[in-house]
């Protein structure tokens, strides 16, 4: 599957090491692109949750303080890494990388533009469901590892609440693939075409506002962050944690961001489907399916991430455990069955399928 | 009690949205307070009190006589005052320290002083090295009286009429 002028380019090696070759080119340009987005994502995080609280945040460092995540970096790496003496090294060290990993395997099954996957297989909602499943043992065992009360309280709280968001998040998702008809997130894209009224957003907006909350309980974010809990835990699962170890964490939770930013893009709105599909009079560039629309729709759920974790309070515990198991498991499975009863009569962007 | 009016506004999110409006009015259409600091700077008033001087009158000589109402009224026991007479026969300080450590901005001494010699300028950006630096004795008074007399001058102009 390697493209005709890769392979022409790497005609010198044998054929097994001419796809390692691209693949591992690839992996490599996709993981510092997301890293690099990753830390524009923190100083845009920063200077918008700032112009909220009617502040400006950081702007000293280079133009408009675009040199600020690098900085940070800087200072992160030269921080010294502590373990705690009473500590599991071993998971204490391998925890942040099993946070880590998982967050960026993910990437390898998102369309980023038609026909551009990089691993463009049939279960690739299973395969996603899977892996950002796998990303939370990294934070439970980061809490256990680090032989910490605090740390540990906030490792349980992180189970729960996964436990709790990842079946709604689950049964959301449910919704998309009867809707799509597959697992391969390029057809449930390309189910999405034919104008903006055909996105699965109108047609499965609970679904997409659970499946959207889920995501930010998923990613530990405000207003879901109890498992960080600043007034209660310090820290949570990280109070342990210094230097690049610290570090790595953060990457993986802003990673994780990205990806729920656009995984909800491309269940819910159509991916890298041009909003303007249906609107013949504009020019064909416009209506023309491409990355720069996922790349748009991606930041405008960055932006929301953003803005919620500006305006809203943290959730109680025992309030998060309530929308989780109360509420949106009940809405989605109501909506399964509406959705059903609209698909048995052909009702919606399904009908011609 | 549950109404179900209640049920559908919390199932709506609407209390949620209401407080999105709120934040993204701001982040869109409000501008920031940010004072950037050493580049700009807020407003300050004559009455500002920050480092003592001493003045002097027009001619050189020193204001202060040595009453020591400031020493008595210093709330901090900030300030030491030793005195004695001077060549000409005039009453004088010969010791006038201000522990700035001690010192509270309460602007007392100022009220205290009947013939304006002790004075707290506007100047707040100021800083010490070393051990010792944070007694301000008579010399290190005068000479930023000296430095700033146009300044203290016209503060002291402008407020003169509330007082």
């Amino acid at each position: 599957m390697i493209p005709e002028f890769a392979s022409n380019l790497l005609s010198f090696l044998p054929e097994w090491m001419q796809a390692t070759t691209w693949y591992g080119v690839v992996a490599l340009v996709l993981f510092v692109s997301i890293i690099l987005m990753m830390a524009f994502l923190t100083l845009i995080e920063r200077r918008v949750i700032g112009a909220i609280q009617a502040r400006i945040g950081p702007n000293r460092v280079g133009f408009k303080g675009i040199g600020q995540p690098f900085a940070d970096v800087i200072k992160l790496l030269v921080k010294e890494i502590i373990i705690p003496s009473n500590a599991n090294k071993l998971l204490f060290v391998v925890a942040p990388l099993l946070a880590l990993i998982p967050a960026l395997c993910t990437w390898a099954v998102v369309p980023f533009a038609p026909n551009f996957t990089v691993a463009d297989i049939n279960a690739g909602l299973l395969y996603i469901l899977a892996l950002t499943s796998a990303g939370i043992y990294g934070v439970i065992l980061a809490g256990w590892a680090a032989n910490s009360k605090y740390a540990f309280l906030g490792a349980m709280r992180a189970a729960a609440q996964m436990v709790a968001y990842e079946i709604a998040m689950g049964f959301a998702l449910v919704g998309v693939v009867m809707a799509a008809g597959s697992l391969n997130l390029g057809e449930i894209i390309e189910a999405q075409s034919g104008g903006h009224f055909s996105y699965f957003f109108w047609w499965l907006l609970p679904l997409f506002f659970v499946y959207f909350i889920s995501g930010i309980a998923e990613t530990n974010r405000a207003p879901f962050d109890v498992v960080e809990g600043e007034s209660e835990i310090v820290a949570g699962f990280h109070v342990e944690y210094s230097g690049m170890a610290f570090a790595v964490f953060f990457v993986a939770e802003y990673v994780n961001m990205i990806l729920i930013s656009a995984l909800t893009s491309i269940f819910f709105f159509g991916g890298w489907l041009s909003p303007f599909e249906s609107w013949t009079w504009l020019p064909g560039w416009l209506r023309a399916p491409s990355f720069i629309w996922l790349f748009i729709k991606v930041w405008f759920f960055l932006f929301c991430f953003l803005w919620f974790r500006a305006t809203f309070p943290r959730y109680r515990y025992d309030q998060i455990m309530r929308l989780g198991w109360k509420v949106f498991i009940p809405i989605t499975l109501v909506w399964i069955l509406v959705e059903g009863i609209l698909w048995y009569y052909q009702v919606g962007p399904w009908a011609a399928a | 009690m549950k109404t179900p009016a209640s049920f559908f506004k919390t199932l709506f999110l609407t209390e949620l949205f209401v407080g999105l409006a709120v934040t993204f009015r701001q982040l869109a259409f409000r501008p920031n307070v940010t004072i950037q600091y050493p580049e700009e700077k807020t407003p300050q008033s004559p009455r500002y009190r920050g480092l003592h001087a001493q003045r002097r009158y027009p001619n050189g000589q020193e204001r202060c006589i040595a009453c020591k109402l400031c020493e008595a009224v210093c709330p901090a026991l900030a300030i030491t005052i030793e005195s004695d007479v001077a060549a000409d026969g005039t009453r004088r300080t010969t010791r006038y320290d201000i522990d700035l450590f001690k010192c509270i901005y309460c602007g007392f001494c100022e009220e205290a002083c009947p013939v304006d010699a002790i004075v707290e300028t506007r100047i707040h950006e100021y800083h010490m090295e070393n051990r010792g630096e944070n007694i301000m004795t008579k010399d290190k008074l005068l000479a930023i009286g000296d430095r700033y007399e146009a300044m203290i001058a016209a503060d002291k102009a402008a407020d003169a009429r509330y007082r």
